[in-house]
């Protein structure tokens, strides 16, 4: 059978829903979900390696290295991500600068600029997630490496960061989480992700209360399915820790 | 040097506007987190409840406020409570005219269900945190429910919870640009006006981040302080 056989099968309002609607937006909204799962899979990789040069920034030792990476992890963290959004899609734009350099086209579409706001606001945010798993790696740990006569990049590779990445996981999970709820505020520049197409809907027929309990669904689906797989790395990666549930 | 024009008090600038916006920013925030601390008194009670029901209507909160992206909490709120009050309106008076509550109100609610979700999963981790021995030593020189409560459980959770509140506040302030989207006029929507007629939206957006610069600023020294106080009398390892 198919979706418009079973929209027409239910029941036209229920409890003053409109059923029949929610049901046939539905395969509309998850028209949406690419475009959600690529803003977030893009910001958070380049995320990632940005926050890793910001967190080795900061423990650098080098006095200026220290202050950028600081004041970068302090503007990002203290705004709101919808400010940052506006300030890099509308904002810019008041430059004559920009618009006659030949970055405009890349700041005159909202997907780069979309993107850009993300990936810097999950770096921020990430940065201080590593500088905490870096932090957490007992010093005892790096003696005994350095013991061994390692150092360099193979105390990284061989002991820091495999106990580093341990620990930020259940913390790393979180941000992924915030991620994918923030890119809904990339459909207040226009781009078309779920709560995109959820406003498109809703400007059409006006039922806003129905359209967002099936976007919010569609979110609560997406996040649950992040946990998980951030339960199954934190099972395969620290098996020590875990409790059987 | 447009922008100190475009900034500038009174009639020709924009400055006390953002002022203003500020305020209201400031008042949306404290109202939601009050809020949110009312609501995750029973949001606690319910996921600390010994009754399925009531465990999963708590888990069920928290999981969903905290699932989805705060833009459609609001965005449903927002016109989940117009339609809820409307339609009560209508069924019991008969009355069917549109009905908008005031937005203030609206946007206090929306951010405070918000907060409340992220408060509840902190208070309820710092119940947990008290150590059930305390609790049994104090039932066992004669202290009622209530006493316990007061004397025991309430000077420790606040202590373990102060940090993660602080969080919940930073948090709060920062959702607070989010309801822009019902036209109450804070920081956002009021850079939004601005730089629509002004045709300089970098200066006002910059100055909106420059605003909530301060606002997070400013409150993590208070929390700082706070927690400072809270933990006089606790020996701390030094880091």
């Amino acid at each position: 059978m198919s979706i418009d056989g079973i929209c027409i099968s239910l029941p036209k309002e229920y409890l003053g829903l409109k059923v029949q609607l929610m049901c046939d937006s539905l395969p509309k909204l998850l028209l949406g979900i690419p475009l959600t799962i690529e803003l977030v899979a893009i910001s958070l990789s380049i995320g990632f390696v940005l926050a890793m040069c910001i967190a080795l920034m900061r423990i650098s030792g080098s006095r200026l290295l220290n202050i950028v990476s600081r004041s970068y992890v302090f503007y990002f963290r203290g705004t709101p991500l919808l400010v940052q959004i506006f300030l890099i899609y509308y904002g810019l734009a008041q430059f004559d600068l920009i618009k006659e350099s030949f970055l405009w086209p890349f700041f005159r579409e909202a997907y780069w600029c979309g993107i850009l706001a993300l990936t810097l606001n999950t770096g921020a945010y990430t940065a201080e997630i590593i500088r905490g798993g870096l932090q957490s790696v007992p010093h005892g740990q790096i003696e005994s490496a350095r013991s061994m006569g390692m150092s360099g990049i193979l105390l990284y590779r061989r002991v820091i960061l495999p106990i580093a990445f341990r620990q930020a996981l259940p913390a790393y999970g979180n941000e992924m989480i915030l991620m994918v709820k923030g890119t809904s505020l990339v459909s207040t520049i226009t781009l078309m992700e779920i709560t995109g197409i959820a406003r498109h809907i809703i400007a059409k027929y006006w039922t806003p209360v129905e359209i967002f309990l099936i976007a919010g669904i569609i979110y609560l689906f997406i996040n649950y399915l992040v946990t998980r797989i951030v339960r199954y790395a934190e099972n395969r990666y620290t098996p020590y820790l875990q409790t059987n549930e | 040097m447009e922008f100190i024009h475009l900034l500038s008090l009174g009639d020709q600038g924009w400055g006390d506007e953002m002022l203003r916006a500020t305020m209201v920013t400031i008042m949306v925030s404290i109202s939601a987190m009050c809020i949110g601390l009312f609501v995750s008194i029973f949001g606690t009670i319910a996921k600390l409840s010994k009754n399925r029901l009531i465990r999963a209507i708590g888990n069920t909160y928290t999981t969903v406020v905290r699932g989805i992206p705060e833009l459609l909490v609001i965005y449903l709120l927002y016109f989940g409570f117009n339609n809820a009050v409307m339609s009560i309106a209508n069924s019991l008076f008969g009355y069917n005219q549109y009905i908008e509550l005031p937005v203030f109100l609206i946007a206090a609610l929306a951010v405070g269900i918000i907060s409340g979700a992220y408060s509840t999963e902190v208070i309820r981790g710092a119940f947990l945190v008290v150590p059930r021995g305390q609790i049994e030593a104090a039932k066992s020189v004669g202290m009622n429910k209530f006493l316990v409560f007061y004397r025991v459980l309430i000077p420790q959770v606040l202590r373990y919870a102060l940090p993660g509140l602080g969080n919940v506040w930073q948090l709060t302030l920062k959702d607070t640009a989010l309801i822009m989207v019902t036209g109450l006029v804070e920081i956002m929507r009021q850079a939004h006006i601005a730089s629509g007629s002004t045709y300089s939206p970098f200066t006002f957006y910059m100055s909106a981040a420059i605003l909530y610069l301060v606002l997070t600023t400013a409150s993590s020294m208070a929390l700082n302080s706070a927690e400072n106080w809270a933990n006089k009398g606790v020996k701390r390892e030094k880091a």
